[in-house]
C-alpha cells in the first residue's frame, strides 16, 4: 500500500508541475535539442524542416476535412454530389507530394554524405557494449576504462529503495567515469559489442550507433562547446538496458591533455601498486 | 435469397452446442470465432500495457522488475500485433467477403476451420511462457540476436508458437485469394470489388510473400540455439545484422498487412456516411497496391543505425519517402469522397474520421522518420513508440472498431446502443491522443524506449501517458457492454443504413446461416455493383 501511497503523491506532485510548467523549464523538454555539433544542428534544422512541412500540409488536409465536415452535413440539409473520381485533381494530388518530397530529399542526402564522412579524426576511441556498461578505450593515447551507472542512481534504482529518485542528481543518467573529449577535434568512435547489441545515443551530438558483436562501426563528431552531455543505451540489450548511461565531457584541449596525462599517471600508480 | 436450386439441397442449420464451434467450415462461425478471440487477445495484450504504463507513471520502480518489464513490453506486442489486429482483419475477412462478392462461403472451408484452431494453441503456447523458468521472452517482439538467444526455457516454445501463428496467417491468406479470385458474383469483374476486398485481396499477397520469410528466420535462430549452427552469431562467423534484414523484410510489409484491411474498412463506411459514392475506387486501388509493392523495398528504413553503406541509407531513405505519394492519395480520395457530401455521424463514421485524422498525425510522423539523419536521433526512442502506436490503435484498431459497429447490425439483426457507440468513441479519441501524443515530446527529449525507468526530466509526460493509457483501457469495457447488449437494440433493416453499397445488404439481418447459395444475378447486384 505505501508504493500506492507513494504513487498517488507523486502523481499529484506531478501534476502540480504540469500546471505550473513553463516552456522556460528545461524539465519540460518538447523538442529534439539542437546539439554542440555542426552535424547535431544540421540534423535539428532538417528536423524542423520537415516538421514545418507537416504543418503546412496538415492545415491544408484537415482543413479541408474540417469544412467538409462542418459544411456537407445532412443536418445542414447538404444534397450529396454524384462525382465519383478527376483524373486532373489525382494527378494534382500525385505530383505535389512528390514535389514536395524532392525539396526535402535533397539537404537530407547531403547531411546524410557528410554523417559518413569519418576521414582523417585527431582522436579515435574504442567503445565496447557490455552488459550493461561501456567500455571507452582511446587508441593512441593508451588510456582506457569501464563507464558505469553512478553509485547514487544505483542506490535508488531498485524496488522498495526507500530512496526517491526526484532527490537523485541526474537520477540514471550519471556515470562513475565519463568519457572526456576535446572541444574543435574531430572525435572518431568506433563501436562494437562483448554479448548482445547495444545503441550508443547522446542526443546532444546527434550520435546514436549500434554497437554490434563481431562488427565495427563508424561515427564521428566535432564538439563546438565545452560541458556534460548525457545519453542512454538505445538498443533493448537486457534487463538492465534502462541502466547503462553515457555521459560525455567536453573539456578545452589542453585540459583534455591534462586529463590524459593524469590518467597516465594514474594507471602508472595503479601498475606500481599491483607491483 | 432462397432459391429452387438452393432448396433442392438439405439445408441444413448449424450444429448444436460444443461442435458447432468446434467443426464449423461456415465462414460466419470462424468469422464470429476470429472476432472474438482477437478481443480476447485485445484486452489480454492491453492488460500488459497498462502493467508497463503503470510501471511507467513515475520514476523508480514501483511494481515489477527490469526482468518482467521487458518480458511485458514484448508479450504485449507479440500478443496485439498477432493476436489481436491480425486476426480480427481476418475475422473481417470471413464475415464480409464472401457476402461482399456473392459467395456461398470461402472456398477452402475445412482449413479455414483449422486456420482457425490453429491460433487458440499458439497463444496458448505463447502464454503459457509466462509461467516457465526464467519467465517468458524478454527481447523485444524484433527477436533480435544474440539478444533472443538468452531467452530461458520460454525459447523454443516462443518459435513454435510464432510458426504456428505464421501457418495459421499462410493459411487464411491462401483462403482469401482462392475465395476472391474463383467466388465472385459472375459479372462483377476486378476492378468492380468492393474496396475491402481489393485490401484484402493485397494484403493476402503479402502474408504469403512474407510469412514464409518469417518462419524461416525464427527456425534460423532456433538451430542457432539448438543445432550449432552460427547463421546469425559472429563468433562462428554469422551476422547479427543478416537476422534484422530478414525480420525486417518481413517486418514492414508487416505493418501494411497490418494496415491495408484498415483501409479497406474505412473506404466502405465514409461513402455510406456521405451518402456519396468513394472518390477515384481505381486509384485508391493502385495505390494500394503501390503501397504493398514499396513495403518489399523499404525494410532498412528500420536499421539507419546499424552501420550501413551510404548508398544503402540513401536508397532506402528515398523509397521510404515515396511511400507517402499512394498513401497521401489515400488520404486525399476520402476527404474528396466527404467533399459535396451529406454527412451523418454514427459511431462507424466517427471511428473512420477519427482513423482518417489520427492515422495521418502518424503519416507525418512517418514522413519524419523517412529522413535518415533525423531518424538516427529518432530511432529506438519513444517518438517511434508514438508514430507505430498511433498508426496501431487510432489507425488499424480504430478501423476494426468501426468495421464492428458497421456491420454488427448485419450480424446480430439488431441495432447497437448508439449512445455507447459514440460514448466510446470520444473517450477513446480523448485517451489515446493523452497516451500517444506526449510520447513524441519525450523521445525527441532524449527518452529510449523499452526502459523499465527513467530520469526525472520525463516525469510529466510519462504520467500523462499513463493517465491516458488507463483512461483507454478503461473506455474499452464500453465496446464490451456494447457487445452484450448487441441483440437489445431495436430490429436492423436489411439495408441497416440509409446508403449503404455492396451486395451484404441486399442479404436479410441478421445475416442466415447460408447466404447466396446461387451467385446474385446482375439484376439484383447492379445497383449494389455501380
Amino acid at each position: 500500500m505505501t508504493v500506492i501511497n507513494l504513487m498517488l503523491q507523486k502523481s499529484f506532485l506531478s501534476l502540480l508541475g504540469l500546471i505550473f510548467a513553463s516552456a522556460a523549464n528545461a524539465d519540460w523538454a518538447l523538442n529534439m535539442p539542437r546539439g554542440i555539433t555542426e552535424l547535431s544542428a544540421e540534423t535539428y534544422d532538417l528536423h524542423m524542416m520537415v516538421f514545418w512541412w507537416c504543418v503546412a500540409i496538415g492545415v491544408v488536409v484537415f482543413g479541408a476535412m474540417i469544412i467538409s465536415l462542418f459544411m456537407h452535413r445532412k443536418s445542414r440539409g447538404a444534397k450529396p454530389a454524384t462525382f465519383s473520381h478527376s483524373t486532373s485533381a489525382e494527378v494534382i494530388w500525385t505530383i505535389i507530394p512528390c514535389i514536395i518530397l524532392l525539396v526535402m530529399a535533397v539537404p537530407a542526402a547531403e547531411t546524410m554524405i557528410r554523417l559518413e564522412d569519418s576521414r582523417d579524426p585527431d582522436v579515435s576511441i574504442v567503445i565496447t557494449g557490455y552488459q550493461w556498461k561501456w567500455h571507452y578505450k582511446y587508441q593512441d593515447e593508451g588510456v582506457e576504462f569501464y563507464s558505469s551507472l553512478a553509485l547514487p542512481s544505483v542506490k535508488a534504482r531498485f524496488k522498495e529503495s526507500g530512496v526517491d529518485p526526484f532527490s537523485v542528481e541526474n537520477y540514471l543518467l550519471e556515470v562513475d567515469r565519463p568519457l572526456v573529449v576535446p572541444k574543435g577535434r574531430k572525435v572518431r568512435l568506433l563501436m562494437t559489442s562483448n554479448d548482445v547489441i547495444h545503441s550508443w545515443w547522446v542526443p546532444d551530438l546527434a550520435i546514436k550507433k549500434d554497437a554490434i558483436p563481431g562488427i565495427i562501426n563508424e561515427v564521428w563528431f566535432r564538439a563546438t562547446e565545452t560541458g556534460t552531455f548525457r545519453g542512454q543505451c538505445a538498443e533493448l540489450c537486457g534487463k538492465d538496458h534502462g541502466y547503462m548511461p553515457i555521459v560525455v565531457e567536453v573539456v578545452e584541449p589542453d585540459a583534455y591533455q591534462a586529463w590524459v596525462d593524469t590518467r597516465h599517471a594514474g594507471g602508472a600508480q595503479v601498475a606500481q601498486m599491483e607491483n | 435469397m432462397t432459391t429452387a436450386v438452393a432448396d433442392a439441397h438439405e439445408h441444413h442449420g448449424p450444429e448444436k452446442g460444443i461442435k458447432r464451434w468446434l467443426f464449423t467450415t461456415n465462414h460466419k462461425d470462424i468469422g464470429t470465432m476470429y472476432l472474438i478471440f482477437s478481443l480476447i487477445m485485445f484486452f489480454a495484450g492491453g492488460a500488459m500495457a497498462l502493467v508497463i504504463r503503470s510501471e511507467l507513471m513515475t520514476p523508480g520502480l514501483q511494481f515489477v522488475h527490469p526482468e518482467f518489464f521487458n518480458q511485458m513490453t514484448t508479450m504485449h506486442a507479440l500478443i496485439m500485433v498477432f493476436g489481436a489486429v491480425m486476426p480480427a482483419f481476418v475475422g473481417l475477412a470471413n464475415w464480409m467477403i464472401p457476402m461482399m462478392i456473392g459467395a456461398p462461403d470461402m472456398a477452402l472451408p475445412r482449413m479455414n476451420n483449422w486456420s482457425f484452431w490453429i491460433l487458440p494453441v499458439a497463444f496458448g503456447i505463447l502464454l503459457s511462457t509466462l509461467l516457465m523458468p526464467g519467465g517468458a521472452p524478454a527481447s523485444g517482439w524484433t527477436m533480435y540476436p544474440p539478444i533472443v538467444l538468452q531467452t530461458g526455457v520460454a525459447f523454443p516454445f516462443l518459435i513454435f508458437s510464432i510458426l504456428l501463428m505464421g501457418l495459421s496467417s499462410i493459411m487464411g491468406a491462401i483462403n482469401i485469394i482462392v475465395t476472391i479470385l474463383n467466388m465472385r458474383a459472375p459479372d462483377m469483374w476486378l476492378l468492380k470489388m468492393p474496396m475491402f476486398v481489393w485490401t484484402w485481396l493485397i494484403t493476402a499477397y503479402l502474408l504469403i510473400a512474407v510469412m514464409p520469410v518469417f518462419a524461416g528466420a525464427v527456425t534460423m535462430l532456433l538451430t542457432d540455439q539448438f543445432f550449432g549452427t552460427s547463421f546469425f552469431l559472429a563468433a562462428g562467423g554469422g551476422d547479427p545484422v543478416m537476422f534484422q534484414h530478414i525480420f525486417w523484410f518481413f517486418g514492414h510489409p508487416e505493418v501494411y498487412i497490418m494496415i491495408l484491411p484498415a483501409f479497406g474498412v474505412v473506404s466502405e463506411i465514409i461513402p455510406t456516411f456521405s451518402r456519396k459514392p468513394l472518390f477515384g475506387h481505381d486509384s485508391m486501388v493502385y495505390a494500394a497496391s503501390s503501397i504493398a509493392f514499396l513495403s518489399f523495398i523499404v525494410w532498412a528504413h528500420h536499421m539507419f543505425t546499424v552501420g550501413m553503406p551510404l548508398s544503402g541509407q540513401m536508397f532506402f531513405m528515398f523509397a521510404t519517402m515515396l511511400i507517402a505519394v499512394p498513401t497521401g492519395v489515400k488520404v486525399f480520395n476520402w476527404i474528396a469522397t466527404m467533399w459535396r457530401g451529406a454527412m451523418t455521424f454514427e459511431t462507424p463514421m466517427l471511428f473512420s474520421l477519427g482513423f482518417v485524422f489520427l492515422f495521418t498525425i502518424g503519416g507525418f510522423s512517418g514522413v519524419m522518420l523517412a529522413i535518415a539523419p533525423a531518424d538516427i536521433q529518432y530511432h529506438d526512442s519513444y517518438f517511434v513508440v508514438a508514430h507505430f502506436h498511433y498508426v496501431l490503435v487510432p489507425g488499424s484498431i480504430f478501423a476494426l472498431m468501426a468495421g464492428a459497429y458497421y456491420w454488427l447490425p448485419k450480424w446480430t439483426g439488431h441495432m447497437y446502443n448508439e449512445t455507447a457507440g459514440k460514448l466510446h468513441f470520444w473517450m477513446s479519441t480523448i485517451f489515446v491522443n493523452l497516451t500517444f501524443f506526449p510520447m513524441h515530446f519525450l523521445g525527441l527529449a532524449g527518452m529510449p524506449r523499452r526502459i523499465p525507468d527513467y530520469s526525472t526530466q520525463f516525469a510529466d509526460f510519462n504520467w500523462m501517458a499513463s493517465v491516458g493509457a488507463i483512461g483507454f483501457g478503461l473506455s474499452q469495457l464500453i465496446f464490451v457492454y456494447v457487445l452484450l447488449t448487441s441483440k437489445k437494440g431495436e430490429k436492423a433493416t436489411d439495408r441497416v443504413w440509409e446508403a449503404p453499397r455492396g451486395l451484404e445488404w441486399t442479404v436479410p439481418s441478421p445475416a442466415p446461416y447460408h447466404t447466396f447459395d446461387t451467385p446474385p444475378v446482375k439484376r439484383v447486384s447492379e445497383e449494389a455493383f455501380e
